[in-house]
């Protein structure tokens, strides 16, 4: 029974995956991903990854397909074309696209087959300051790669300023919203932060012992913001906020503070002590899901746009 | 007595779902696939909540999964009004 299951999963995981390189159209292809990214989300799950899945589930498939569809929804307003032409494929993408795939497969065939992490993980767990084996990873044994994604996203927030105009640099992020007093969205808009909000902190919070953490909870926390900005219930920031720019940063700068103190006590840099692993990996979290809720917030939001003044 | 009302009521959740799925490829426009959608959603999954909420270890497992298809209700109900509105304005051309 639950062979087929599986077999069920995998065809429908490559079926789909077809259907959005091979299909017509771009917004048909980005639905296709959106579902393609909640079918791998399933698969990770029935792999006992939860932790991948919630974020695969919530980066991947949620935040990555809005950014998509902002995306078409700009090239659509400025007249660009956004279709390719039909029946033509695109030489250079496709010929990209099958030296990378060609590129990871001859990867995945060179490693060396690797070995279950169960026992040395386990040895090393006591001393990690949490209890998901995730999360240890993440933050204390392979500190150095979370730390550079956490930058990654910062970097990229950047790009996407740098694609301001000089005269709209002093308005508002992203095009004003307009919704009906009452109406549906604004109702919504109002019902769903409670929950969201507790659910962003939940997962935040609960990641030192269970599946969650800084990713998970903060893109939760960003999309109830994205949400409550949807509505029209609060108007998006300024550039300039000197509060939301210390946001962006402060995940990034409590990482590195905790990595020059696992140096200072004789560690090394970004090898957490036991000591202060706890500790320091809960300040971790917080700061990382703070700055990662406003940044991918921020991403979707777009860069500041004029509009906002009458 | 548990697992009988599971595969009772899931049973009848499924059915749901696949008269949503219908209808949503045979329905002519937007309106009528909307509703045959969060018909699907809305009774579908309650259904499938309901029967797995029998195979549930606490309250607290029955609890989240009732939070569960309440936002899938909150979210299926806005989400069609939106997609109706669009289409209405799509329609009469402005």
């Amino acid at each position: 029974m639950t062979l087929a299951l599986d077999a069920t999963l995998c065809g429908l995981i490559v079926a789909v995956a077809l259907a959005t390189v091979l299909g017509r159209g771009v917004f048909r292809a980005i639905v296709f991903f959106i579902v393609y990214g909640l079918l791998l989300s399933v698969a990770w799950v029935r792999l006992g990854a939860v932790d991948v899945a919630l974020a695969e589930a919530a980066i991947g498939a949620g935040l990555t397909g809005v950014l998509f569809l902002a995306a078409v929804g700009k090239l659509a307003r400025t007249g660009a074309e956004a279709e390719p032409a039909p029946g033509r494929p695109h030489l250079p993408a496709a010929l990209a696209c099958a030296g990378l795939t060609g590129a990871l497969a001859w990867a995945w065939f060179a490693l060396p087959e690797p070995e279950r992490p169960g026992s040395d993980l386990a040895a090393a767990l006591p001393r990690a300051g949490v209890e998901n084996p995730v999360t240890a990873v993440l933050l204390n044994f392979r500190a150095w790669d979370t730390l550079l994604e956490s930058i990654v996203l910062l970097a990229a927030l950047v790009g996407l300023w740098l694609l301001a105009r000089d005269e709209d640099w002093h308005d508002r992020l992203g095009l004003p919203q307009h919704v009906r007093p009452g109406g549906v969205m604004e109702s919504f808009g109002r019902l769903l932060p409670p929950v969201g909000v507790l659910v962003g902190i939940y997962l935040v919070y609960i990641g030192a012992d269970r599946p969650g953490g800084a990713f998970q909870g903060g893109t939760v926390l960003a999309a109830v913001g994205l949400v409550a900005a949807l509505a029209g219930l609060i108007r998006t920031p300024r550039v300039t906020g000197h509060l939301w720019r210390a946001a962006m940063v402060v995940g990034p700068l409590v990482f590195l503070a905790a990595g020059v103190a696992g140096a200072a006590l004789g560690a090394g840099f970004l090898t957490l002590p036991e000591p202060i692993a706890g500790g320091a990996i809960f300040a971790i979290e917080i700061a990382l899901a703070s700055s990662i809720a406003v940044t991918l917030a921020f991403l979707v939001i777009g860069p500041p746009e004029r509009g906002h003044r009458r | 007595m548990g697992d009988l009302a599971t595969y009772a009521f899931t049973g009848i959740g499924l059915v749901f779902f696949a008269a949503g799925s219908a209808g949503l490829l045979r329905f002519p426009d937007v309106f009528s696939r909307l509703h045959a959608l969060t018909k699907a959603d809305n009774l579908g999954l309650g259904f499938i909540a309901l029967g797995t909420s029998f195979q549930a270890g606490s309250w607290r497992d029955v609890a989240l999964l009732a939070l569960i298809w309440g936002l899938m209700l909150l979210a299926a109900a806005t989400v069609s009004q939106l997609i109706a509105r669009d289409a209405l304005r799509e329609r009469d051309g402005e």
